[in-house]
């Protein structure tokens, strides 16, 4: 699966940002993902538990943060939350909607020493 | 999560090669990753800690779209429309490029790219019909990145004014997060697939900006509603485009046709 290509940019990021702060090690992580990103978080876990055996991220913590899908209606302007890409406005049942968040992959923060 | 695809683990081997290449000429792909076993050491000198926290909001994917980005430059420098075709195993996708390779060679000039995981197959059946071609094996990767299509680009050495087709490694999931610098994405459902694979697949479809459902031949003997498809697929994604052929009859490739010269002019 893709999250494993996910998990080794995770690394290859923080790895960076970390030697560009100079730290010495790394805490923590917090890592955005959004429920429509395509990445299961679960499988992410996983990948994330084996690719970081001997680098930065080995003992860090991490906290994965789900982003949870939302929607503009094209049709009436009401926002909503979606579980899928092809949910209905629950308002007008319109169809045409413009996904706001949900897709992203984002390393929110690390925290150092 | 299936544990024989962990595409990019350090050790895994990419593979860009011209059919009758076999023998020589294969770069490893060495790994960005490998020195990450010395870090300690390095750091260790530092003997007093600041614990610090630092706001870095970075998409996760920014190497792959910052070299995706440089493709696209590339391409756009020289005129050369780049397609990225995405589909399950087997819809046709080689099958197109060939039928339209045999039909419009004459007119375009076609380049192509092949991503399978393992065999020069589908470079050599390119290559049967005249155009250049480059395969990407990916070994255990599911998905072509925009640094394999930077490598294979070299190799290639486009003419000017031309149409790329990149055949990416069939799998509805994988290859819709990694951008490769292309001007269109195009997924291809055939008649034998269920008509739901759009919900199924939602990110696919979403990406994508054209969807061709192929083997229509086959629609009296399949259980497959076009209509149903489409409705699914505009649910995901209220732009995307239709066109419906058979490779193996013709139908339908007319149409298809006037799309790529229209999107050549308009891109
Ligand atoms: N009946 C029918 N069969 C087709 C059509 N197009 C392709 N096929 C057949 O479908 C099979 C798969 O075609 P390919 O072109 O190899 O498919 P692909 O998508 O490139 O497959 P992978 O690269 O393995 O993912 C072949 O046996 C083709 O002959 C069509 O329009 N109608
Ligand atoms: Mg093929
Ligand atoms: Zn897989
Ligand atoms: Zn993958
Ligand atoms: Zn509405
Ligand atoms: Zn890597």
């Amino acid at each position: 699966m893709h999250e494993m290509s996910i998990a080794l940019n995770i690394i290859d990021i923080a790895h960076e940002e970390a030697l560009r702060a100079n730290a010495k090690k790394i805490n923590e992580i917090e890592i955005e993902i959004g429920t429509i990103s395509g990445v299961e978080i679960s499988a992410l876990e996983f990948s994330l538990d084996i690719a970081v055996k001997n680098t930065f991220l080995e003992n860090a913590q991490r906290k994965i943060i789900p982003v949870q899908a939302k929607a503009e209606c094209l049709e009436c302007n009401s926002i909503f939350s979606l579980t899928t890409f092809y949910e209905p406005c629950p308002n007008c049942q319109s169809l045409t909607i413009n996904i706001l968040q949900g897709k992203e992959l984002r390393i929110k923060s690390i925290n150092i020493d | 999560m299936c544990d024989t695809c962990g595409c990019g683990q350090p050790n895994d081997e990419v593979t860009i090669r011209k059919p009758g290449d076999e023998k020589h000429h294969e770069h490893k792909h060495t790994h960005e990753h490998e020195h990450e076993q010395d870090h300690e050491h390095e750091h260790e000198y530092q003997s007093h800690s600041h614990e610090r926290t630092i706001e870095l909001q970075t998409d996760i994917l920014q190497k792959n779209n910052l070299i995706a980005e440089r493709n696209r430059g590339y391409f756009e420098a020289k005129n050369i429309f780049v397609l990225n075709m995405v589909s399950s195993p087997g819809s046709g996708k080689t099958s197109l490029l060939e039928r339209t390779i045999k039909e419009l060679g004459n007119k375009i000039n076609f380049f192509v790219i092949e991503g399978d995981q393992q065999t020069m197959n589908d470079a050599n059946r390119i290559k049967a019909v005249g155009a250049p071609v480059v395969q990407i094996n990916t070994g255990n990767g599911c998905h072509l990145d925009a640094n394999m299509i930077s490598r294979a680009v070299k190799e290639l050495d486009a003419e000017n004014n031309s149409v790329m087709m990149i055949e990416n490694v069939g799998n509805l999931i994988c290859p819709s997060l990694f951008d490769l610098g292309e001007a269109k994405r195009v997924v291809i459902i055939s008649t034998t697939e269920g008509d739901d694979k759009p919900i199924k697949y939602p990110t696919m479809f979403a990406s994508s900006h054209l969807c061709i459902i192929n083997k229509t031949d086959l629609l009296p003997y399949v259980d497959f509603d076009i209509e149903k498809t489409k409705q699914y697929a505009l649910q995901v994604n209220h732009h995307l485009e239709f066109i419906q052929l058979s490779v193996k009859t013709g139908e339908g490739m007319k149409v298809w046709y006037d799309w790529l010269r229209n999107s050549m002019k308009n891109k």
